[in-house]
């Protein structure tokens, strides 16, 4: 049934598009890969989880509680590893190495606080409901995730392109230095964003872990490999780009697991995206955002 | 000695729109000391960036002792004898002067890998051979005592002059400086000016950028001169340094 | 000696797996030194060491061939990859060519998962155990031998000259594109003879071996030992490999302690534990202290 392949398609492509944009967002400002991207998405959906079970918390204010210690976590990765990394000016391959090892970090952590085992979110937190239109089985579930993850890109979208801070942000995307010399606190706005860029990731982790209602220590992995074939779909540092790209990436993985092997989908998710860097490391949608690395 | 090294014909370079040079024409003969003035931003690197192939002219032909470079890979241009050194020197740091020396005969050292895992006799024979080679042309700048230290640690004017023998080390037959006494106090350019006399007298060519007009008028046999990206005057030193032209565009200016 | 000897037994029995692995771990930190020295950073070479792996272990239990035989093989083919992907993957750099390589394992790993000859998810079983501790004592030692030559000669300066400066390199006559794709190939190689010997001694292989966090422990150990020679990487290899023992304690925690190196090095010891320069200059310091 295409109508719902589409369907899922749009909500999987939503929250992809979130995860991506903190992704793509980090790159752009900062000019780092933040490989521990996935790791804080992870760290979301658990503290969603652990705040709906342990202190009965209602699914919003989990929600808001993921956000503020997924952004958090990373502010302090920001601070206490990328800000150093930044003052010895070290090669821009560096800080992505660091991201790594806080990722493993982070998923070993959860690995031993809660175990390897899949964990859900109870039955009853979850939105019930669902309607039918024609053929179509449409969860609340489904709309609250599509909803949400529009909702948040809107703002951002919005927070970049109306607001002071936004054209703040854009000027360090050009160039760090010379917003540095119109008297921008480029440190500050830099933190602002490894904050923002981890809460959306976040989010994206406590909506990921609900569709699924499945949460475990290594979700974050394959959604990081996600973000990368996103960002590189969408031109690394690209806002729009990285919307776009989700969305592509929600449709291309449902429509090939529908119509080929559900593993071959992945493949051919990253056999594209292999072909995309040979072929126009740019990206295919993007438009051209580099800084001299 | 009266052939032609190097001819530029009518060679031009856009950058979208940007016309950095248009219809740039001059020869560089064997033997002498030739010269490349004008004011910033009029191009003179572009020419040097043109000549060792990391930029293709968007027109124009580009002839090394007959044969044409455009469209060659900079290593090809290199192996054809063409070497040169960079205006922000480019020395590699984290090695050691000798080392710095013998990357620049890489060309030269010609054992396949075979030689190389069973450290054959010509391996060995090459690599001494090499080594030698290059503790003679750090001691042509002045810098044998300094061959073991760290490239990092020498001084603005001995980078430049180590980035100098690496060039010499590829065995070219013209040498391209982009500004060699950028930065040199006054005794420095004298001795600098001395050495490039001495690699001029062993038979290579050179093709030089420089701002410092005494050093110029005093070094070059023939000086041509780039503003706004076309060549407005080409001679002798003493035909570009009554040029009217010249005066106005360029050393008027100079001299405020 | 008799106590000795059945002493060593015993260590040998429960230890030798653990030996092996130092020694093969040792071999692909080695690999990823090889790019590294070129200044390229490539996560392909878990995916080559699976390649070398899968590709010897199927020629073992198909087609029967000697094991010397497999071992070249298990080295020959991710080769032949790399050669095949090199040219155009190493027009990219930086993170560009650390997310290409990265994609490229990505495809290796599912394609090997989703084929049948591969055993897809459950991988090959019943390998024989051909691998001898002087197999790859042997093997590792080639290697070192080999890299060390190359270090000293005109393709070790050639691939420091690319790493510190690509337009330099190419105007001291030196052919980047070529030396990269040396590097890459050669890097490949070792990686797969890697994967060969630890596949002849595991007994089982599967494509979990094989991923994203397989090509971050290569790089890993590498980065936590030191490029600066090759002695860097062989010790960031043994400390990794041994860890994870000592630290049998911590459980679940375990890996915590891998992420926590990899930051801690990448914060306060840029060039790894083994820098030649600092060891040698610190032990001046104390020679000098105590006269």
């Amino acid at each position: 049934m295409l109508e719902q392949q589409l369907l899922n398609a749009l909500t999987l492509g939503s929250v992809y598009a979130l995860f991506a944009l903190g992704f793509t967002l980090v790159f752009g400002v900062l000019a780092v890969i933040n490989l521990s991207h996935g790791a804080v998405f992870m760290v979301g959906s658990y503290v969603a989880l652990a705040l709906i079970t342990h202190l009965q918390a209602s699914l919003w204010v989990a929600m808001l509680g993921a956000m503020l210690a997924s952004g958090i976590v990373g502010l302090l990765v920001d601070m206490l590893i990328l800000k150093p990394l930044r003052a010895r000016n070290a090669p821009h391959l560096i800080p992505m190495i660091a991201t790594i090892g806080v990722g493993i970090m982070l998923t070993s952590a959860a690995q031993g606080l809660f175990g390897a085992e899949v964990l859900r979110f109870p039955e009853e937190t979850l939105p019930a409901g669902e309607f039918v239109i024609g053929d179509v089985h449409v969860r609340a579930l489904e709309i609250a995730i599509v909803a949400i993850a529009f909702l948040l890109m809107a703002v951002l979208f919005v927070a970049l392109k109306r607001t002071q801070l936004g054209r703040a942000l854009r000027a360090i995307a050009e160039s760090p230095k010379a917003a540095w010399l119109l008297g921008i606190n480029v440190e500050g706005l830099f933190h602002i964003t490894s904050f923002a860029a981890a809460a959306l990731g976040g989010i994206a982790g406590v909506l990921i872990g609900l569709n699924f209602n499945a949460i475990t220590p290594f979700m974050g992995q394959p959604m990081l490999h996600k973000g990368i074939a996103v960002i590189i779909l969408g031109g690394m540092g690209d806002i729009r780009g990285a919307l776009i790209g989700g969305l592509f990436l929600g449709f291309a993985e449902v429509i090939s697991k529908a119509y080929l092997s559900s593993q071959m989908g992945d493949a051919v998710a990253f056999g594209l995206l292999f072909l995309i860097l040979l072929v126009r490391p740019s990206g295919l949608f993007g438009r051209k955002l580099e800084r001299k690395a | 000695m009266s052939a032609n090294l190097l001819s530029i014909r009518n060679v031009g370079k856009r950058f979208g729109g940007l016309h950095v040079l248009q219809d740039v024409s001059f020869e560089v003969p064997a033997g002498s000391i030739y010269g490349l003035i004008g004011p910033n931003g009029a191009g003179k690197t572009t020419v040097f960036n043109l000549i060792t192939g990391l930029l293709e002219p968007t027109a124009g032909h580009i002839d090394f002792q007959g044969d044409s470079l455009v469209g060659l890979e900079p290593h090809r241009i290199t192996h054809k004898g063409i070497a040169r050194t960079f205006q922000n020197i480019r020395i590699f740091k984290e090695m050691d002067l000798l080392e710095n020396v013998m990357v620049g005969m890489h060309d030269h050292l010609d054992y396949g890998g075979f030689g190389l895992f069973f450290n054959s006799p010509a391996c060995r024979a090459a690599e001494k051979r090499a080594r030698e080679r290059a503790r003679e042309l750090l001691s042509w700048v002045g810098l044998d005592k300094k061959a073991d230290m760290l490239a990092d640690n020498l001084s603005y004017g001995d980078q430049r002059k180590l980035e100098f023998a690496r060039a010499l080390a590829t065995e070219p037959k013209l040498l391209l400086l982009d500004e060699p006494v950028a930065g040199m106090n006054p005794s420095e350019k004298t001795i600098l000016m001395e050495e490039i006399n001495n690699i001029r007298n062993r038979g290579y060519g050179v093709f030089m950028i420089e701002h410092d007009m005494r050093f110029v008028m005093g070094l070059c046999d023939r000086i041509a001169v780039l503003n706004f990206g076309r060549i407005i005057a080409e001679g002798t030193p003493d035909e570009v340094r009554t040029n009217p032209d010249v005066i106005e565009a360029y050393l008027g200016k100079e001299d405020e | 000696m008799e106590w000795l000897t059945a002493n060593f037994g015993d260590f040998w029995s429960t230890y030798s797996t653990l030996v092996f692995s130092v020694g093969v771990h040792a071999m692909l930190a080695l690999s990823i030194w090889l790019t590294l020295s070129c200044g390229l950073l490539s996560l392909a070479n878990a995916a080559f060491m699976g390649i070398g792996a899968y590709v010897s272990a199927l020629l073992t239990l198909n087609l029967g061939w000697s094991f010397p035989a497999v071992l070249l093989a298990g080295g020959v083919a991710p080769a032949a990859v790399a050669l095949l992907i090199g040219a155009p993957v190493l027009r990219l750099s930086g993170v560009y060519l650390a997310m290409a390589t990265l994609a490229f394992g990505e495809v290796v790993r599912i394609t090997v998962l989703n084929l049948e000859i591969t055993g897809g998810p459950e991988g090959l079983n019943g390998i024989p155990l051909s691998t001898e501790g002087w197999h790859i004592a042997l093997l590792l030692a080639l290697t070192i031998y080999g890299l060390a030559r190359l270090r000293r000669s005109k393709v070790g300066r050639a691939f420091e000259a690319i790493k510190e400066d690509e337009v330099a390199a190419r105007l001291m006559g030196i052919n980047v594109d070529r030396y990269k794709l040396l590097a890459f190939t050669l890097g490949g190689f070792i990686a797969g003879v890697a994967g060969a010997l630890n596949a002849h001694f595991t007994f089982f292989i599967s494509p979990r071996e094989y991923g994203f966090e397989n090509a971050v422990d290569i790089l890993t150990m590498a980065v936590l030992g030191g490029v600066s020679d090759l002695i860097g990487p062989m010790l960031g290899a043994a400390i990794l490999t041994l860890l994870p023992e000592l630290l049998r304690s911590l459980h679940d925690f375990r890996s915590l302690v891998n992420g926590a190196v990899l930051v801690l090095v990448v914060l306060f010891l840029p060039k790894g534990i083994w820098e030649p320069r600092r060891i040698r200059a610190w032990f001046q310091r104390m020679i000098g202290g105590r006269a």
